[in-house]
């Protein structure tokens, strides 16, 4: 699926993370100078603000930090934050979850999903 | 800091409509203004500065224009619904700077004739690529706030139905409140969830509306005959996701409100009344802790019990209703928690409400999102 032109047109450095996306590949900013993974992501390092940041291959893995449960029932719309084992936190939502297994702390794994403008953003599964 | 004691709030105007189909988003704006100006003694032409948020259509440009004003000092700072108690802030600074008189702060909306929602960045918005797909909704950014302090601190959903229980037994005796029925902790837990733990009664009422307020030199404001509310202090603050750092158990308002009580050379224990921003329930109980009226985590035991509630509580707060069942117009708070504050100080709260010799009092906002960006605004009003 194209990303939709506006969208590339306002944020073509989000792009690529889209390109490896497609490929099966989770990628998270990385800073060469403090070493520091950062979301949601930027072209520089908010920690140090250098502009030594590069896409990295993220493991996937992550916990839940907080979450809830939206309309229309229970479960089907589950919004969270996810601690990334590379140390970030992403607001994203849970897919697939049996909402009395939900907790802080669950661990997760990531399903990247196209969004209707066909970028890819980085959803959560129960691991 | 300059502000200390160098500007009155003259005038407040709290606009009696919630719902206003046949009224355009402007002249309620100039309605309130009105209003603002009647309370005070003054008149438009006396106004010299104007302050306005977000919700000010066409921004300071058309609104000038629109309304007629002349101001040598202007300022649209918008941090969403906790702009207008930030900019009572910088009115007093602005008039302690000899830069303007007499502020015009004005906000208006109609959320609940026009039905807004989504997201309402623009596509150059930063966050754009990367938290619109994922679809949380305004109330969602508050139930993770709810159910992270629920983990770290033990806080119930009993202990967050407080607040509204308070806010409804105060909202009885406000003729123009939306919602006057007065509400228990099992309502609350038996209204639908709509974004656990959330429930329909944790969250605020959409309304139609505005308000006003008028802020001047001491000189001007000892001549109009009105009761004097000094601006003590005032203190704001950002806070957002700090690149992923998150920490979602407390707000700006750990920055602001220690900002704000220095200004003043006041304590939280000084506090004789507070308006506390409620768009949600979670919001109060957080902004109450970081305002250092408790502990940190120990919100939930200060809230319960109808400790909130004036003249039955230990800390009477938004005894209009506040957002949660009097109004919260333009889906921004700010304003009224003002406005409240200045009734309470002047003694013209309703009597049943009414903080006996009310001399000091607070008012503090969140604006934006909870849970991810917000703007946190506080101010402290004295009578004098
Ligand atoms: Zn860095």
């Amino acid at each position: 699926m194209q990303v939709d032109q506006a969208l590339q047109q306002n944020h073509p450095e989000a792009m690529a993370f889209s390109a490896a996306a497609a490929e099966g590949r989770f990628m998270v900013p990385t800073c060469g100078d403090c070493g520091k993974a950062h979301w949601y992501p930027r072209a520089f390092c908010p920690f140090c603000f250098s502009f030594d940041v590069t896409w990295e291959a993220a493991s996937g893995r992550g916990e839940i930090y907080s979450y809830c449960n939206g309309e229309p029932a229970p479960g089907t719309n589950v919004i969270a934050y996810v601690k990334l084992a590379e140390g970030p936190t992403v607001l994203t939502h849970i897919l697939d979850a049996d909402p009395a297994a939900l907790r802080i702390g669950l661990p997760v794994k990531v399903v990247l999903q196209a969004a209707k403008d066909g970028q890819y953003f980085p959803a959560f599964t129960p691991s | 800091m300059m502000s200390v004691g160098m500007a009155y709030i003259a005038g407040a105007f709290e606009h009696p409509t919630r719902k206003a189909t046949d009224i355009s988003v402007g002249r309620l704006h100039a309605e309130c203004a009105a209003g603002a100006l009647a309370d005070a003694g003054l008149s438009r032409d006396d106004v010299d500065g104007f302050f306005c948020g977000g919700d000010a259509p066409g921004g300071l440009l058309a609104m000038v224009d629109y309304l007629g004003l002349k101001p040598r000092h202007i300022d649209s700072s918008d941090i969403g619904g906790s702009s207008y108690i930030s900019l009572v802030g910088h009115a007093a600074q602005a008039i302690a700077a000899g830069k303007c008189n007499v502020a015009l702060i004005t906000l208006a909306g109609r959320p609940r004739t026009e039905a807004i929602s989504g997201f309402g960045g623009p596509p150059s918005h930063p966050t754009r690529p990367w938290e619109p797909p994922v679809n949380a909704r305004l109330v969602d950014l508050y139930a993770l706030c709810a159910r992270r302090h629920m983990h770290e601190f033990g806080t119930t959903s009993e202990q967050l139905a407080w607040i509204k229980v308070a806010a409804s037994h105060h909202a009885q005796h406000n003729p123009h409140a939306m919602l006057q029925k007065v509400v228990t902790v099992e309502d609350v837990l038996q209204s639908p969830l709509i974004s656990d733990p959330l429930h329909r009664l944790d969250c605020c009422v959409v309304s139609d509306g505005g308000g006003a307020l008028i802020v001047t030199r001491p000189e001007i404001a000892m001549n109009l005959g009105r009761p004097l509310v000094k601006v003590r202090g005032a203190g704001e603050a950002l806070k957002g996701q700090d690149g992923g750092a998150v920490d979602l158990t407390y707000s700006g308002a750990a920055f602001s409100g220690p900002a704000a009580f220095a200004d003043a050379g006041v304590t939280p224990a000084d506090i004789q009344y507070a308006s506390i921003y409620d768009s949600f329930t979670i919001t109060v109980l957080m902004q109450l802790e970081d305002l250092g009226f408790c502990e940190k985590g120990q919100g939930g035991r200060f809230v319960a019990d109808g400790q909130l509630i004036s003249g039955i509580g230990r800390l009477p707060v938004n005894t209009d209703g506040g957002g949660l069942c009097n109004n919260h117009p333009a889906n921004r708070g700010g304003m009224t928690k003002v406005i409240e504050a200045v009734r309470q100080l002047r003694g013209e709260a309703h009597p049943a409400v009414q903080v006996k010799d009310c001399k000091l009092a607070l008012a503090h906002g969140t604006g934006g999102w909870l849970g991810s960006r917000h703007g946190s605004a506080t101010v402290i009003l004295e009578r004098e």
